[in-house]
């Protein structure tokens, strides 16, 4: 069976048929693993008997010709901040290289619940820190279309492990676009749910007002089926909406025709690499061409975005990892000579030079001082940044984008200047600062044959009409 | 400049991080990299803004409430189990670095 073409529907109806088992299917995708993990370096952590138990049970039902839940038998992966009972979960970190977590986040759960086999965990960068999974402490991941190539980050390893066929579907997390960058890179689909559509319990905190977890895919209907899955209130997070969950999936097919589609001209300014911007416009033109109408808004704060960004993230960063003090669990320095001490130098090995630098610019920003010029400023123009969307759903039902200025850069590229890394957030951060839903989809390729990404930004918790979107311009254009 | 060596130090000294004097040379160049680039923040007039915190402070949030009584969507009745059960001992203790079986263990604190 060719891995790369499955999608959620074949791959458990290939199991209910009986055309396979949920362990053959299992098995099947740890060999492509084995074949391709070493060059691709998606995975970190193998779960094989987790998975494989997952996968008899799914083989009990259908022998028993029980009904089988929606994602039957269906291997998928696991961004390795999202902690799993029993599974080391190290969050890309050396700090977390032996941890075996007590309990399983939410969404791991829910996925499981549903009948999911989880394969392993996913690379990414250290603590959901970058855009290239460069800053994972283990090693990086490599794009599956072109191997000298970074994936995006920081859910590198989620992205790639779809687009080569080692997971029919992962789960990733985004803080600053980094479900939505890599999705670009890799050429498959990510969704950035809602700020609290999904639980956040048991993901690896980054940055608390900004972390969502979201799927990555290879088609649009399986990211509605993932988010249908796995989002809705949680007790154990209370910021999790305590709103109805739509049916994603049978929403996919109502009509686009008459959506207003928003393109901001913000976005399409100097520093989109030309291929890219052709290949964004052509897609909005084949919306419009199925009856979209294409409205020109501006969103006028957008170059505050990346400023703006770096501080929210980097000082609720330097407060959840304050954490990590080699106490009672993750790394601790040998041959301490008093408790400060132990503390100093167990952050110091454990942490990468990322993760310190974001701690350290989080650390100035919310210290004595600083405080107001800084942090208290950034949270005024996240104000500012919200207000831009607000007068903008006004006059459109979704927003058009590219996801990322450029196709996947080369590994090593920007990997010693940190301020070009963050500008290639530039397009995804501000839905994540204004807490709205975002899509990355591809469409189409640059002459070197990368995936291009385009991304539709709809109004909170207005997820079924950027999937929509999505799935209609999925089906106009793939064969 | 915005950032000095004394600054450096301050911010690690906060941050429990110790930093090699080649990280300490690296963290100054970068944090005034990007202090630089934050600095256009300034550009705008935020006098009149209000702060955002929270994106679900904008859901569900009951202002006809005084205080912590309109966040009460976010509530829970305060279960003494917990909502799910507490960690046996054994299995909290396990991923620590160093324990007697009963609690954590630290390099002593107390100097005589």
């Amino acid at each position: 069976m060719e891995q790369n073409a499955l999608t959620i529907d074949t791959a458990r109806s290939s199991i209910s048929r009986r055309e396979t088992t949920a362990t053959a299917l299992a098995e099947s995708f740890y060999s492509v693993i084995e074949k391709k993990n070493h060059s691709i370096g998606a995975y970190l952590t193998l779960s094989k008997d987790r998975a494989l138990a997952k996968a008899g049970q799914i083989d009990d039902m259908v022998a028993k010709g029980k009904p089988l839940p929606s994602l039957a038998g269906v291997p998928v992966g696991i961004k390795d901040v999202m902690v799993t009972r029993g599974t080391r979960s190290t969050a890309g970190s050396k700090m977390l290289e032996n941890y075996i977590p007590p309990y399983d986040c939410t969404a791991v759960v829910r996925l499981e619940e549903a009948g999911a086999v989880v394969l392993g965990k996913m690379n990414c960068d250290e603590f959901a820190m970058g855009s290239s999974n460069e800053n994972s402490a283990y090693r990086p991941v490599h794009n599956p279309h072109d191997l000298s190539r970074v994936p995006g980050g920081s859910s590198g390893g989620s992205a790639a492990a779809v687009a080569a066929g080692m997971a029919v579907a992962t789960l990733g997390s985004d803080t600053g676009g980094s479900i939505r960058q890599p999705a670009s890179f890799c050429g498959v689909v990510g969704l950035m749910p809602t700020y609290g559509r999904v639980s956040r319990y048991g993901l690896i905190a980054f940055a608390s007002s900004l972390d969502h977890i979201g799927p990555l895919t290879n088609t649009v209907k399986d990211a509605a089926i993932i988010l249908r899955t796995i989002a809705g209130r949680d007790p154990m997070d209370s910021t999790s909406a305590d709103l109805p969950v739509p049916d994603y999936v049978a929403e996919l097919d109502l009509p686009v025709q008459r959506l207003r589609l928003g393109i901001p001209k913000e976005y399409f300014a100097e520093g989109l690499d030309p291929e890219v911007r052709a290949a964004v416009e052509a897609a909005i033109q084949k919306l419009a061409g199925m009856g979209c109408e294409v409205v020109p808004v501006s969103l006028p704060h957008t170059e505050y975005a990346i400023p703006t960004y770096y501080l929210v993230a980097t000082a609720e960063a330097s407060a959840n990892l304050a954490r990590f003090d080699g106490v009672r669990y993750g790394h601790r320095a040998a041959n301490v000579r008093s408790l400060s001490d132990m503390y100093r130098r167990s952050r110091d090995e454990g942490f990468g030079a990322e993760v310190k630098r974001r701690i350290m610019l989080g650390t100035y920003a919310l210290s004595a001082g600083y405080y107001d010029a800084y942090y208290l400023k950034a949270q005024r123009v996240r104000t500012l940044l919200t207000r831009d969307f607000e007068e903008a759903f006004k006059k459109v039902d979704a927003i058009i984008t590219p996801t990322s200025p450029t196709a996947a850069f080369k590994l090593g590229e920007k990997a010693d200047d940190p301020l070009s890394m963050y500008l290639a957030d530039i397009y995804t951060v501000t839905a994540d600062l204004v807490g709205i839903p975002g899509i990355s989809i591809p469409c189409g390729k640059t002459k070197e044959g990368l995936p291009i990404g385009m991304q539709i930004l709809g109004r909170h918790f207005d997820e079924s009409t950027i999937l929509r979107l999505a799935h209609s311009y999925e089906q106009a254009t793939t064969t | 400049m915005k950032v000095t060596d004394q600054d450096v130090s301050y911010v690690a000294d906060l941050a429990n991080l110790e930093l090699t004097s080649d990280e300490r040379r690296r963290m100054l160049r970068d944090l005034n990299s990007i202090l630089d680039y934050i600095d256009r923040l300034n550009q705008l007039d935020t006098t009149n803004v209000p702060p955002m915190a929270q994106v679900s402070d904008w859901f569900g949030v009951d202002e006809h409430k005084q205080g912590s009584e309109r966040f009460d969507y976010a509530a829970r009745e305060d279960i003494v189990e917990g909502l799910r059960k507490s960690l046996a001992p054994r299995e909290a203790l396990a991923n620590a670095p160093d324990t007697d079986g009963t609690f954590f263990e630290v390099p002593k604190v107390i100097e005589r």
